[in-house]
């Protein structure tokens, strides 16, 4: 080609933009919306056809990953912290698919309900209200009394009713809620459940005081941190006692199609909840990396080192802790290391920049 | 003159204002008001071709229904819906769903519509559809000849023997017919009810197999006795042609075989109609007995209507019936059969053999019991 002659120079420059235009890049070159379209390439036709309307959801679950709701914090006469949270449960149709519409039972408006995220110590108060057409409670996973229980008899209430359920909170670590009214299976799959973090308090645990710091939401320690909440659920649309979805916050493929973004130089936290309903067990992997695993998120050293898959049952859960510092960048993908549940949504990707 | 006018009209207007009073008034909303949509899906017909699964659905339901997504093998795949992912009422939808099926397995799909209601199909082996090459389409004119004509002809050489036999073996062979038609009966209204349960509920695909059975049989009847009861030569047609008709059933039977994978050992098949069909030809030879010899164009014609239908099924089947209009052709072929059973039955009770009297009784068990062994080799 004669590139001194003008003409054929802009012809080859456009023959270049059409060519990024449909995708691969023949020319080397990186555009942002090539890679978002190669997202979904990598799953074949494995997808959902369509794209959920988060706003008309009223939720979405790209903000639900780092969403913390830390509710109202003031000091009690005696010197300790009180904090406030204020949860109402309601029935809302929920797009949870492309086109599919689920009659769900939810907390504040969303599912995984809002993830309540306190201090080790605090002394906790929940004002829940009923606005949902059955009654429901709220069962935290933590230690509390018989009367704070969140079971039928002990803070369940019915439409238009109030409960005040009040408890320290503790242990730290990664807990879950859920409502405990009967049938449960019913009650918890329509998508009353959501995240319980208690972050641990430094002054409590000298000997691991910088891990006690990273932690704790607030310190310069835990800024450095990447934080994510992911609750693997699933929906069964048909009541038939099995789940035609499943997903990690509820939309199956969101992270697949949209990654989650990793600055590389910043450790990534994971906590990581399992409430998938009629399945025993659920489980997470990541692509190219391996992690340290809190179960439960009770301790400040690891309960499992250097695994690539961890599996929970039902409402259990854990902290995960890893880095990609040293990797190329580009997509790596997290998902149920069932195959079953990945091709039915639990599919995502970590787009590591 | 005037009262009588009135009774016409008043009925009319009557339900009228009834039909208004729903439509309009609305009175039964109450009763539907909270009642969640009611959706059905039916799988007219599965196509595979090289990296696609294609699938015509039929929908009906309170709503139209929309498909929101499909699984292949509990898998979310991407598909495209034409004319559109909502099918209305009593409409149909061609869904495409790139694949890469695996030739000789099974797949399983799942329908999901937007109210999260699941249909669900089973292929149960994968084969691609056949491609209209010469060679496909003479292997299938043979497959059809084989089924229909080939054996109606080998039935018919028949005709000789019987031409000698005396009255009691001719009654006896009528008999014999008797029951081979019966079987042909039940066999092709099993198949068309089975087909028309496949169907839309609101199709009512089992009472048309009934009611249109029935008016085959009564037209054919009237037809056939605008001159008089039929006997020898026009017996014999009617026989051919409700014969052909059912053998139009099979036809479709076995093309549908062929085209979904069902039937992997095609030439087994094959076979097995080819033996049980021969007795079909001695039923066509018989009411020919008792009569003048006819000329070898006449068989060949009785031949060609009775076999030469199994060839059009064959075709058809290949192309994917809906399971209604499938449903319909046993219909009339069974309706058509059941005609002949009644005119071969009063041509023998005319010739003194009532098929209560023992010998008779046991010429209809042996064709039943003919047509079943020969069936337990298809």
């Amino acid at each position: 080609m004669a590139d001194r002659k003008g003409p054929a120079i802009s012809r080859r420059a456009a023959l270049g933009v059409t060519a990024g235009a449909i995708g691969a890049g023949l020319a080397g070159r990186t555009p942002a919306p090539a890679q978002q379209a190669s997202a979904r390439d990598h799953g074949g036709d494995n997808r959902v056809v369509g794209s959920v309307n988060h706003q008309r959801n009223g939720f979405d679950p790209h903000t639900l990953l780092t969403d913390w709701d830390t509710g109202t914090v003031s000091t009690l006469p005696d010197g300790r912290r009180l904090r406030e949270y204020e949860v109402t449960a309601g029935d809302l149709e929920v797009e949870i698919a492309p086109g599919v519409m689920f009659n769900a039972w939810v907390y504040n408006g969303r599912i995984p309900g809002p993830t309540l995220r306190a201090t080790e110590g605090d002394l906790i108060r929940i004002h829940f209200a009923n606005g949902s057409s059955h009654p429901h409670t709220m069962h935290f996973h933590g230690i509390h009394g018989a009367s704070m229980d969140g079971v039928p008899g002990a803070g369940q209430i019915g439409r238009g009713e109030t409960f005040t359920y009040e408890f320290v909170a503790r242990p730290f670590g990664c807990h879950l809620y859920h409502c405990h009214s009967f049938p449960l299976k019913r009650h918890i799959h329509k998508g009353l459940y959501g995240t319980f973090i208690v972050d641990p308090d430094p002054a409590l645990h000298p000997d691991h005081a910088d891990v006690t710091r990273s932690r704790l939401l607030g310190t310069p320690e835990n800024a450095r941190w990447q934080e994510f909440v992911g609750v693997m659920n699933g929906f069964d649309t048909n009541f038939d006692d099995e789940n035609e979805f499943y997903a990690l916050n509820t939309i199956p493929f969101a992270y697949f199609d949209k990654p989650v973004r990793i600055e590389r130089a910043r450790p990534v936290r994971f906590y990581l909840v399992n409430v998938t309903e009629f399945d025993p067990i659920n489980s997470f992997h990541v692509h190219g990396n391996f992690f340290d695993y809190y179960d439960h998120g009770t301790t400040l050293t690891p309960t499992l080192t250097t695994i690539d898959t961890v599996m929970q049952c039902q409402a259990q859960r854990g902290i995960l802790e890893f880095s990609f510092a040293d990797h190329e960048p580009g997509l790596y993908m997290f998902h149920a290391h069932q195959s079953e549940f990945a091709e039915l949504g639990w599919m995502s990707h970590f787009e590591v920049v | 003159m005037a009262v009588s006018r009135l009774w016409l009209v008043a009925p009319v207007l009557a339900l009228g204002a009834t039909l208004a009073y729903l439509l309009l008034g609305r009175p039964l909303t109450d009763l539907t008001a909270s009642a969640p949509p009611v959706e059905e899906l039916t799988v007219n017909a599965v196509s595979l071709t090289p990296g696609e699964i294609a699938v015509r659905l039929s929908a009906d339901g309170s709503e139209p229904v929309t498909i929101a997504q499909v699984q292949v093998d509990g898998a979310w795949r991407a598909f495209t819906a034409e004319p559109s992912q909502t099918i209305g009422r009593l409409q149909s939808a061609l869904i495409r769903i790139p694949y890469p099926w695996v030739e000789g397995e099974s797949h399983h799909l799942l329908f999901l519509t937007a109210t999260g209601v699941t249909f669900d199909h089973t292929i149960d082996v994968a084969v691609p559809r056949p491609e209209w090459r010469a060679a496909t389409a003479t292997a299938l004119l043979l497959v059809g000849i084989l089924l229909g004509v080939v054996p109606v002809a080998i039935g018919l050489m028949s005709y000789p023997v019987l031409h000698t036999l005396g009255p009691s073996g001719m009654r006896f062979v009528l008999a014999l017919t008797v029951g081979l038609l019966l079987f042909l009966l039940f066999d092709t209204l099993g198949e068309g009810l089975e087909r028309a349960g496949a169907t839309l509920a609101r199709l009512h695909g089992t009472t048309a197999v009934w009611v249109v059975a029935v008016l085959t049989t009564l037209t054919l009847l009237a037809v056939g006795r605008r001159r008089g009861a039929p006997e020898g030569m026009r017996l014999a047609f009617f026989i051919a042609l409700g014969i052909g008709l059912h053998n139009l059933g099979e036809g479709l039977a076995v093309g549908a075989a062929l085209a979904t994978g069902a039937a992997a050992l095609a030439t087994f098949l094959v076979i097995g109609f080819v033996i049980h069909n021969v007795t079909e030809g001695v039923g066509i030879a018989a009411p020919l007995a008792a009569a003048e010899r006819p000329s070898p164009t006449v068989f060949a014609g009785l031949a060609g209507l009775a076999g030469l239908p199994a060839i059009v099924g064959v075709f058809l089947g290949t192309a994917a019936v809906s399971p209604y209009w499938a449903a319909i052709a046993f219909a009339i072929g069974a309706g058509a059969i059941a005609q002949v059973i009644i005119e071969v039955a009063l041509f023998s009770a005319r010739r003194g053999g009532a098929l209560t009297d023992p010998a008779n009784a046991g010429g209809v068990i042996a064709g039943l019991v003919i047509m079943y062994a020969t069936a337990l080799l298809v």
